[in-house]
C-alpha cells in the first residue's frame, strides 16, 4: 500500500490540479460519453481551439486523457485508469467523513430532544 | 439535502460542506465538547475515541486518540487558534500515523441555513503534495470501513 501510494503521489497531485478547473471537468464529462477531436470539443464550449488544446494538455499530463492518431486527427479519449484512481481516493475519504456526520446527525437529534425535555 | 461535498480549491485547500438539521449553536458545541466529539468523530465502524482533550480557547490543546480494540491505534494533536462562539473555529492539527503528518490549518464555519446549519470546513495544507498525501491517507482510512462493511454484508 505504501509503495502504491508513493508511486501515485505525483500523479495524483497533477490529477487534482487538473480537476480544479470547471472547464476541464466539463471536458472530461464530455469525453466520458465518447472520444472527440479538439474541433468537436471547442464547439459546445464556445472556446478557441488553442484554449481547448491547453486544457487538454493539462488533462493529458495528469493522465486523465489520452489521444490516438487517426490520419490528420488526434481524437481524445478519457483515460479510465486515471479517473478511477482519482474517484476511488475521493470516494473513500468521502465515505469516512459521511459516516462521521451521520453519527453527528444522531448526536444533534438527541441534543435537541434533551433541550425540549428540559423546556417542558 | 444533507449531502456532503468534498472539493479542492487552489493548490493547497480542501473544502468540505455539510448541512445539519440543528441550529449552529448545537453543531458548534458538538465540535468542541469532548463528551459530544467522542460520540461521532470516530471514522470507520468499530473505532472509538478513548482519549479526547479539547480546550476550547485560543491556544488551547486538542488531543484525540482512536483505537479499534484490536491493537490498532492512532492519534491527533492540535491547538485552537480562534473561536467565535457558534460561528467559527480555527485550529491547527496533525496526525500521528505513527509518523507525524504536516500541520493542517482548519477553519470551520457554522452558518444558519433555514432551521439548520450549513457547515463549511476549509483546510489549508502547507503545499500541494501534502494535500495529495492527506487525501491518500483518506483512502486507506476509508478502505478499512469499506472492508468492514463488506464483512458485515457477508
Amino acid at each position: 500500500m505504501r509503495l502504491y501510494k508513493l508511486l501515485l503521489m505525483d500523479r495524483l497531485d497533477a490529477t487534482f490540479a487538473a480537476l480544479a478547473d470547471p472547464t476541464r471537468r466539463a471536458i472530461l464529462a464530455r469525453l466520458a460519453k465518447g472520444e472527440a477531436t479538439v474541433t468537436e470539443l471547442a464547439e459546445p464550449f464556445k472556446m478557441t481551439q488553442p484554449a481547448i488544446s491547453q486544457h487538454l494538455k493539462v488533462l493529458e499530463d495528469a493522465g486523465l486523457v489520452i489521444s490516438r492518431v487517426e490520419g490528420t486527427k488526434r481524437p481524445r479519449q478519457i483515460a479510465k485508469g486515471g479517473i478511477e484512481a482519482m474517484d476511488k481516493w475521493l470516494a473513500m475519504l468521502r465515505k469516512a467523513l459521511q459516516q462521521n456526520y451521520e453519527r453527528l446527525d444522531t448526536v444533534l437529534a438527541s441534543m435537541e430532544q434533551q433541550k425540549e425535555g428540559e423546556q417542558r | 439535502m444533507n449531502k456532503l461535498t468534498l472539493t479542492t480549491e487552489g493548490d493547497t485547500h480542501v473544502i468540505v460542506t455539510r448541512r445539519f438539521a440543528a441550529p449552529p449553536q448545537a453543531v458548534y458545541r458538538a465540535h468542541i465538547e469532548p463528551e459530544l466529539i467522542q460520540k461521532w468523530c470516530l471514522g470507520p465502524e468499530g473505532w472509538t475515541m478513548p482519549v479526547c482533550i479539547s480546550e476550547a480557547k485560543p491556544g488551547g490543546a486538542i488531543h484525540y486518540e482512536w483505537a479499534n480494540g484490536k491493537g490498532g491505534a492512532f492519534h491527533l494533536t492540535g491547538e485552537y487558534l480562534e473561536l467565535e462562539p457558534y460561528r467559527r473555529i480555527v485550529h491547527v492539527e496533525r496526525m500521528f500515523l505513527p509518523d507525524r503528518t504536516p500541520d493542517n490549518q482548519v477553519e470551520t464555519r457554522f452558518d444558519p441555513d433555514g432551521d439548520g446549519t450549513l457547515m463549511t470546513i476549509r483546510m489549508t495544507l502547507p503545499d500541494a503534495k501534502t494535500r495529495a498525501c492527506m487525501l491518500g491517507t483518506g483512502m486507506e482510512y476509508g478502505m478499512e470501513a469499506g472492508y468492514q462493511r463488506l464483512e458485515g454484508m457477508i
